[in-house]
């Protein structure tokens, strides 16, 4: 029984993917090394990361072939984490700003 | 009349499928070895560690008064005469990659019972992640030793660079070394064929199996996924 859950592709995709790694990977590098600034910059970081990411667990991790009750169990609760980065940045911000108020060197 | 003309009643798909899955009053995840869903599960933890890690430095870099050391100019190095801004950065970055690709296809040449090609393919994986590690080794000797950053300060700029970096790469590295150990172990394990006779394992004792290297793989593409998150965060931010 146990041998029958084994995920098989072709290795293509993942040559596939391999490829596209790195191409993204280059990409994400040039934003450095051509100094883009604001938001052009993040914009573009934080979407080369999230499609690394999501390439990365959709065909090399198999997510993409598993049953939905393993895909929502494993990738629903990080979703949490959204509440900490808001939390994160707002207490972020008022610490700064008593920071400016108290201690900022002039 | 044998059981075994009987073919078992095909598995609900969609949001019914979740419903079917989850209320069965059997095993939830159907289809994955539990050993796969047990090593999800755990990687599900480490990602609530890291996350913590890298939004604790997402506040002290928000927070700060002073200015945040440029990582593009702390990270440079010379080579041929040129300075190339986080070129050593990079080069790590495409050696994880190309692990996780060796790994990917070990994966799948291991349950096509091919156990010549599923070794090398694993022992390339160990031998590129430990080439990451040495690279971080040679990085945060440069770092502390030429560049004087220290957990509690540098000459850079804000403190919390140091701290931060020190901290989130060394687990990130200390998961890479994990991840080193625990490839050879199955490596050897696939060269002497144990997971074709189903050999009882030294600490588990669960019989030998194709799966192992597939959860392994999951380890190592998470080791690989949490380093896409340091990269954009921590050394292009």
């Amino acid at each position: 029984m146990a041998h029958a859950e084994g995920q098989q592709h072709p290795i293509g995709i993942y040559l596939k993917i391999w490829g596209l790694l790195f191409i993204l990977s280059t990409a994400s590098y040039l934003v450095d090394y051509f100094h883009f600034q604001g938001y052009l910059r993040w914009t573009l970081i934080i979407v080369f990361m999230l499609l690394k990411a999501g390439l990365i667990v959709s065909v090399f991790m198999h997510m993409l072939w598993e049953r939905l009750a393993l895909m929502y169990a494993i990738l629903v609760p990080p979703l949490l984490l959204l509440v900490l980065l808001g939390i994160g940045s707002l207490e972020a911000d008022y610490t700064f700003f008593t920071r400016g108020v108290f201690f900022f060197k002039h | 009349m044998p059981t075994s003309a009987v073919e078992p009643l095909p598995l609900p798909e969609g949001l019914q499928g979740i419903v079917a899955d989850w209320s069965s009053d059997q095993r939830a995840f159907k289809k994955v070895p539990w050993g796969k869903a047990m090593m999800w599960i755990f990687l599900v933890s480490d990602t609530f560690i890291f996350s913590a890690f890298l939004i604790s430095y997402m506040n002290v870099r928000m927070s700060t008064t002073d200015p945040w050391p440029n990582p593009g100019e702390v990270f440079a190095l010379t080579l041929w005469g040129n300075r190339i801004p986080l070129i050593l950065i990079a080069i790590m970055t495409f050696i994880l990659i190309s692990s996780s690709g060796t790994m990917a296809m070990a994966v799948n040449f291991g349950y096509r019972k091919n156990r010549a090609k599923t070794f090398v393919l694993l022992l390339i994986t160990a031998a590129l992640g430990a080439s990451f590690v040495g690279m971080q080794a040679f990085e945060w000797t440069k770092l502390i030793v030429e560049e004087g950053v220290r957990p509690w300060g540098n000459p850079m700029g804000a403190a919390q660079f140091g701290s931060t970096f020190f901290m989130i790469t060394g687990f990130h590295g200390t998961h890479v070394s994990i991840g080193v150990i625990f490839l050879i172990i199955v490596a050897i394990k696939v060269l002497r064929g144990d997971l074709d006779r189903q050999k009882p394992g030294f600490l588990t004792g669960r019989k030998g199996n194709y799966e192992i290297v597939e959860i392994m793989g999951l380890y190592w593409h998470f080791v690989d996924l949490v380093w896409v998150f340091i990269f954009a965060l921590f050394y292009l931010w």
